[in-house]
């Protein structure tokens, strides 16, 4: 996927809007989950995007969303005409695919599974995990360099844009987490405090303890449903990292699996 | 019997196992195809490499098998055989209790045999449950909230009709409710993970014990504060379990969470074989300590006494395992390993 992307100009620039959606639930690109399967780019103007989810079941509101997504960054190339997205081998595949191809919504393909709730509230809902996730991350971050609980509360907008991290994971938490405190306008002015709550309201240090605790119960749920997620994919499509290592009975398992391409496309109904 | 390395002797009561049959033979449809290969994803996704299984035994194995895997190579003293029918998906049901309840009969002592209802069924539902007391004299229940019946892609535990059947329930003495609240397999409304419905039946029935298998993950803290207010809530291990050999820190991280808020009477030991085998799930559950900087965050401890409980004790109070009485009884059959 990478020579894809160093190849050819204009798959290049699709790639880079792909990094760009998330999987809601994990708040992780689609692209590092590797669930983009392919890319293809027809006269220079129409594009096609296929990808494909850790299981058969994944949840079609999730999958909905990342379709979505991946069409939204897509039509945003001004070169692109018709953006064409392909959800392979999942129980949904072909409403999902029709909908979303249409501009459809998800009510429209899932009538019957809607169930009275509404897609923007479960976005508004993911939005809110992403936000509080990164920002225990920030705070951790923070707290790690031996600043006290008062002093993290008190820094501003201003401070953490300035601040510099070293470990990979805070230098990229922190940065998406600004982006999000600024886009949600939770913090505006260079002085608004940079730790606000997802409701806006400030963490004050009685309440630090449990808001922290809350902060971790957040990212439990979504670390178990992560590696998951990741562990699920490569089996499901045997990307077990080979390099180095010699084979291991999961590869002699997964082996005929893996070159019989009648089984990675179950036949559709 | 699980002997630790002291040489201490731990009753194992396996609390969540199958026995089912998800072979191409039994499957109606694509659904059923995908469904075992999904089961067989995460059986390759966590075991580590020497317990991994050929795809042909994974999707039917024998009753000798389990017999083996669970008692003779591993630990357990009791398991829990789950009933689920997935009817729309397998010709005789994924693992129905009449095949399980005949593996149970060749080897007295070993299985508790638990059934399963639709109660989207109405009238005929109960009627099962009437089939099942008379005949297999079920204690316990596994249901299986995400299971497509029709157009009908899921049901909750707070619907009339599940009342109804709840109602029979209580009043037949089957006690235990084993509910699947874990990792989505069959996905149905928008957040198909949800556990509040627990919160409702369990406060409206509080004769009946909820086991809630996989603790609600990912949905850990909804389901923590469900168990910790009521008192009849108890979480069941399977899927968490396994994290201890593939994200050791993390699964430190879920079990402290757990005794911090429902505490160590409430969370009960179970390999979802054979997804996975209970052997090296036990070694290591045994060897664990969660570290030391997540467990004096939280002020809770794995404690042998803990893991004891865990590991059975916690479970033979829910089924009336007289523990003394069965390792008695399980002594003296020597000739059921013989036999294999």
């Amino acid at each position: 996927m990478e020579n894809e992307r160093s190849t050819d100009p204009k798959l290049a620039e699709v790639w880079a809007r792909l990094d760009r959606v998330m999987d809601p639930e994990l708040d992780e690109p689609i692209t590092d989950m590797g669930f983009v399967e392919g890319v293809t780019v027809h006269d220079g103007t129409d594009v096609i995007v296929s990808f494909r989810l850790p299981t058969y079941w994944c949840s079609p509101n999730f999958a909905f969303l990342m379709a979505e997504g991946i069409k939204r960054e897509v039509d945003a190339l001004p070169w692109a005409r018709d953006t064409m997205v392909q959800l392979e081998d999942h129980m949904a595949a072909e409403e999902m695919n029709a909908a979303v191809n249409a501009g459809g919504s998800f009510a429209d393909a899932f009538e019957e599974l809607r169930d009275g709730e509404d897609l923007d509230a479960l976005r508004d809902k993911f939005d809110r995990k992403a936000f509080q996730r990164r920002q225990e991350v920030a705070i951790k971050a923070l707290i790690a360099r031996g600043q006290s609980v008062p002093h993290v509360l008190a820094t501003t907008l201003a401070t953490l844009q300035g601040a510099r991290f070293s470990d990979a994971t805070e230098v990229r938490q922190t940065g998406r987490y600004l982006d999000l405190l600024q886009s949600r306008k939770l913090a505006v002015a260079p002085d608004d405090p940079a730790f606000p709550t997802w409701e806006g309201a400030a963490i004050t240090e009685q309440n630090f303890k449990t808001y922290m605790e809350l902060l971790r119960s957040v990212r439990i749920n979504m670390e178990f449903s992560g590696s998951l997620c990741h562990g699920l994919k490569r089996s499901r499509y045997k990307e077990v990292d080979l390099s180095g290592d010699t084979p291991t009975l999961v590869d002699f398992i997964l082996q005929g699996k893996a070159e019989a391409p009648d089984k990675r496309s179950p036949p559709r109904r | 019997m699980f002997k630790t390395p002291n040489g201490k002797e731990i009753f194992v009561v396996d609390g969540h196992t199958h026995f089912w049959d998800g072979s191409p033979e039994n499957q109606s449809n694509i659904h059923g195809k995908q469904f075992i290969e999904c089961f067989y994803a995460y059986h390759t996704n966590l075991s580590p490499p020497e317990h991994l299984w050929e795809k042909s035994k994974f999707e039917k194995y024998s009753a000798e098998d389990v017999y083996r895997d669970l008692f003779i190579d591993g630990p357990d003293d009791v398991a829990i055989i789950q009933s689920t029918y997935l009817s729309d998906f397998y010709k005789t049901g994924f693992s129905n209790i009449e095949r399980s309840s005949s593996m149970a009969e060749k080897y007295p002592d070993r299985f508790i045999v638990n059934g399963t209802f639709d109660p989207r069924d109405g009238e005929k539902a109960l009627e099962y449950i009437h089939y099942m007391h008379e005949t297999f004299n079920i204690q316990g229940v596994k249901m299986y909230t995400a299971e497509w019946n029709g157009p009908s892609k899921g049901w909750k535990l707070n619907d009339p009709a599940a009342y109804k059947c709840f109602e029979l329930l209580d009043k037949l003495g089957i006690k235990n409710v084993h509910v699947h609240k874990g990792p989505t397999i069959i996905p149905l409304n928008l957040d198909a993970f949800d556990v509040r419905d627990v919160d409702e039946a369990a406060t409206d029935f509080q004769n009946l014990t909820w086991i809630v298998e996989h603790c609600g993950l990912p949905r850990l803290d909804e389901f923590c504060w469900i168990a910790t207010q009521e008192t009849n809530v108890l979480g069941g291990l399977a899927v968490a379990l396994p994290f201890i050999h593939t994200r050791p820190r993390y699964f430190g991280e879920i079990i402290a969470e757990l005794l911090f808020w429902i505490g160590e009477d409430k969370i009960l030991f179970g390999s979802d074989y054979a997804i996975w085998t209970p052997q090296w799930l036990v070694e290591k559950f045994w060897d664990y300590q969660i570290p030391e900087d997540i467990a004096s965050e939280r002020g809770v401890q794995l404690t042998d006494e803990i893991k004891e409980k865990i590991l059975g004790l916690n479970a033979a109070r829910l089924y009336n395992i007289d523990v003394e009485a069965k390792k008695k009884a399980l002594a003296a059959n020597p000739m059921l390993i013989a036999a294999e």
